[in-house]
């Protein structure tokens, strides 16, 4: 249980400074930004930063969707697909015409919320494991969305749909121009942070945390579950409206988005089965991924060696942070913050 | 992912079903007598010597991977890695081998070590520096991926004739290949019920923390399941390297790794650990291979294949899930003890 799990900023500020949470998260992201600078001053500059939260702005809406699921104890592997899925969509029933945007934006937020929909209905009432059934959703999407348009993508966004991704909402005088991407971004972290601080943000930490006592507490476990799905299902489909924005429609968006965005949830400390961790730190993975990313262009870094550093360095944050876990409880690992756990409970 | 707890069903002794094993095998048999008769309508029949022959080649391939992911899965953990070895271990092979057929065992043993090293890698990293097994494999397999993409622009190496006959030899309808993984398959269905390593495998997996007061070091088996499994992924990759004739290093786009854990898991072996079997998995290989097998015979469009196979994976673990089958895939040790339940829940439950 950490920062919103626990009542009492005296606590937060601890949990905050003591490492392993958000705290180490934004401290790595610092460093990376750093390097950045020494290597490229003129990265520090307002555009350069704007522009670089416009591109991290998707993977960190997607990370807030696979944070809610991942605290509840499951994965979600199909939205790299369905980002894919709903770009290709999008494409094809806008066909260009302005006047076709909002009916699709609507039917597309209803696509998402539906896949996440089966996808949790699937793990919870049908229970299987949710890395099968998101697996399973993941090829009948890629499949369906090939199937339907014969392979390839076909039509063309209209301009208002690319705005979201791609153009300013205001222009600042000292800043220039505010991406669109930044404050919908922004707007999604601080709906989640809201959420995670309300009684049913922390009913969906409980139920990831130990789904036996949740549902002893009062908790519909089932149904919690599905919610998650559901978040994660309609945010997908908000990453997907900014990708398509920004990149474009091609055949290969979306790929491989779903280890992008565990990447980042897990880089902020976030636990794979559940309960631990803060969606700030999620967000901060998300933004750590992305500023990686960059330095990586920065040291001119050939593309392929890419993913070779990424697998490296997720590695080692997630063998820190379990250091951090484990000398904090050293004599049972899997039950650490128990103690801080049982009074909520009990009341 | 979910809790075992909540979902276990009560005991019900004196009812007879059959275990999972049986139950995959049954399955099989339906898809392939359904797969006939849905060819059959058409004119066409489904088990022609080449037919079989492709069924039983995209079977040993998966099988070889899917044997290793059942092991690292039966102790709880997980090998998202296996799709990169295998393109490793392809290219490694087929370097060493360099053309020659004296280089043929150097070639075999080089894959052996490699793959050997990246799964003693991955299994020292998931217990001594106890990170997620998810994370770590993944991981590996993206390290492996930049070392692969940086390194080699294509193709590399030249896999002499005599190896080539490892791809393409076949004993009537039976691919030499498909034999070599069904050895495999013996091998570790003895190393699973007759040495000390491998019934430990399922007492980890089942509950590594009253494996350990039991007294097994939790970490061997798990780090054995993990080594294992990338040789096995090794194997595999040399048999892509024997079918090209060169090492591609195009295999890790293949979709292995959750082709794999698909297949154990439609074999019965429970995605948590400690129940299931290498029985099962050839059968859940033999489901899906006969699937993609019956989809070409039925001229099924590929993109429809994925949604088809999504669904039927889907479909096959919720009707396991449906009768999770608690205790037939394990050998029974203790009867369950009938107390227990209603003491739990009274204790836990009756917290005001």
């Amino acid at each position: 249980m950490t920062a919103t799990g626990v009542p009492g900023t005296l606590r937060r500020t601890g949990a905050a400074l003591a490492g392993g949470g958000s705290g180490t998260v934004y401290a790595l992201l610092a460093l990376v930004f750093a390097v950045v600078f020494a290597i490229n001053p003129s990265f520090a500059q307002p555009p350069s930063l704007l522009a670089f939260a416009q591109q991290a702005a998707p993977l960190v809406v997607l990370a807030v969707g696979q944070y809610l699921v991942i605290v509840a104890g499951e994965l979600d592997l199909s939205v790299g697909s369905l980002v894919g899925a709903q770009v290709v969509i999008a494409a094809r029933l806008i066909d260009g015409q302005e006047s076709a945007t909002l009916p699709v934006l609507l039917l597309m937020v209803a696509f998402g919320a539906a896949v996440g929909l089966v996808n949790g209905l699937v793990t919870t009432v049908l229970k299987v494991p949710s890395i099968i059934a998101t697996l399973g959703m993941m090829l009948v999407l890629y499949g369906a969305v090939r199937l339907w348009t014969g392979g390839a993508p076909t039509g063309a966004l209209s301009e208002a749909f690319r705005t979201a991704g791609r153009g300013d909402a205001v222009e600042l005088p000292l800043l220039g121009g505010v991406p669109w991407a930044l404050l919908i971004a922004a707007a999604a972290g601080a709906a989640a942070v809201a959420l995670m601080r309300a009684p049913q943000g922390r009913t969906l930490v409980a139920v990831g945390d130990n789904a036996t006592a949740a549902a002893f507490s009062g908790a519909r476990v089932w149904r919690v579950r599905t919610l998650a799905f559901v978040g994660s299902g309609v945010l997908a489909t908000l990453a997907a409206i900014l990708i398509g924005g920004f990149a474009g429609v091609t055949a290969q968006v979306g790929e491989g988005l779903e280890f992008s965005a565990i990447t980042a949830v897990v880089l902020g400390g976030v636990v794979l089965g559940g309960g631990r961790g803060t969606v700030v730190a999620a967000i901060g993975g998300a933004l750590a991924v992305e500023a990686l990313f960059t330095l990586f262009n920065q040291l001119y870094l050939p593309s392929t060696i890419q993913p070779a550093v990424q697998g490296l360095i997720i590695i080692a944050a997630v063998a820190y942070a379990s250091r951090e876990r484990s000398r904090r409880s050293p004599r049972a690992p899997a039950d650490a913050g128990g103690p801080e756990k049982s009074p909520r409970e009990e009341v | 992912m979910s809790a075992p707890a909540a979902q276990r069903p009560t005991a019900r002794p004196g009812l007879p079903r059959p275990g999972t094993t049986g139950l995959v095998y049954l399955a099989l048999l339906a898809v392939l007598l359904a797969g006939a008769a849905l060819a059959a309508a058409r004119g066409q029949e489904l088990l022609t010597t080449a037919n079989t022959v492709d069924l039983l080649t995209r079977s040993s391939l998966l099988g070889l991977v899917a044997i290793g992911q059942t092991l690292v899965i039966l102790c709880r953990s997980l090998d998202l890695s296996v799709g990169y070895v295998m393109a490793l271990s392809s290219v490694v092979g087929a370097t060493a081998m360099a053309g020659q057929g004296s280089r043929i065992w150097l070639g075999v043993a080089a894959v052996v070590l490699v793959a050997g090293l990246v799964g003693l890698a991955n299994g020292l990293i998931v217990t001594r520096l106890k990170v997620n097994p998810f994370i770590t494999t993944l991981g590996m397999g993206l390290i492996i991926k930049g070392y692969l993409d940086t390194r080699y622009k294509g193709p590399a190496g030249d896999v002499p004739a005599e190896f080539q006959l490892f791809g393409y030899t076949r004993i009537g309808v039976v691919p030499l290949s498909f034999a070599v993984m069904a050895a495999v398959a013996v091998l570790a269905v003895v190393f699973l019920r007759r040495t000390r390593t491998g019934v430990h495998m399922y007492a980890v997996g089942g509950d590594a923390e009253v494996a350990r007061m039991s007294g097994v070091r939790a970490d061997r088996p798990l780090l054995a399941a993990h080594v294992l499994c990338a040789v096995t992924a090794g194997l595999a990759g040399l048999l892509i390297a024997a079918r090209f004739g060169t090492g591609s290093t195009l295999v890790y786009s293949s979709g292995y790794e959750l082709e794999s854990i698909a297949a154990v898991v439609l074999g019965g072996t429970y995605l948590l650990g400690g129940r299931g079997g290498v029985g099962g998995t050839v059968a859940g290989v033999l489901v899906l291979a006969t699937l993609d097998t019956v989809f070409n015979v039925l001229g099924v469009d590929p993109f429809f294949k994925d949604v088809l196979r999504g669904t039927v994976v889907i479909a096959a673990v919720a009707l396991y899930a449906r009768r999770q089958v608690d205790r037939a895939a394990t050998p029974p040790r203790f009867p369950p003890p009938p107390l227990l339940p209603p003491l739990l829940h009274r204790r836990t439950g009756g917290r005001p």
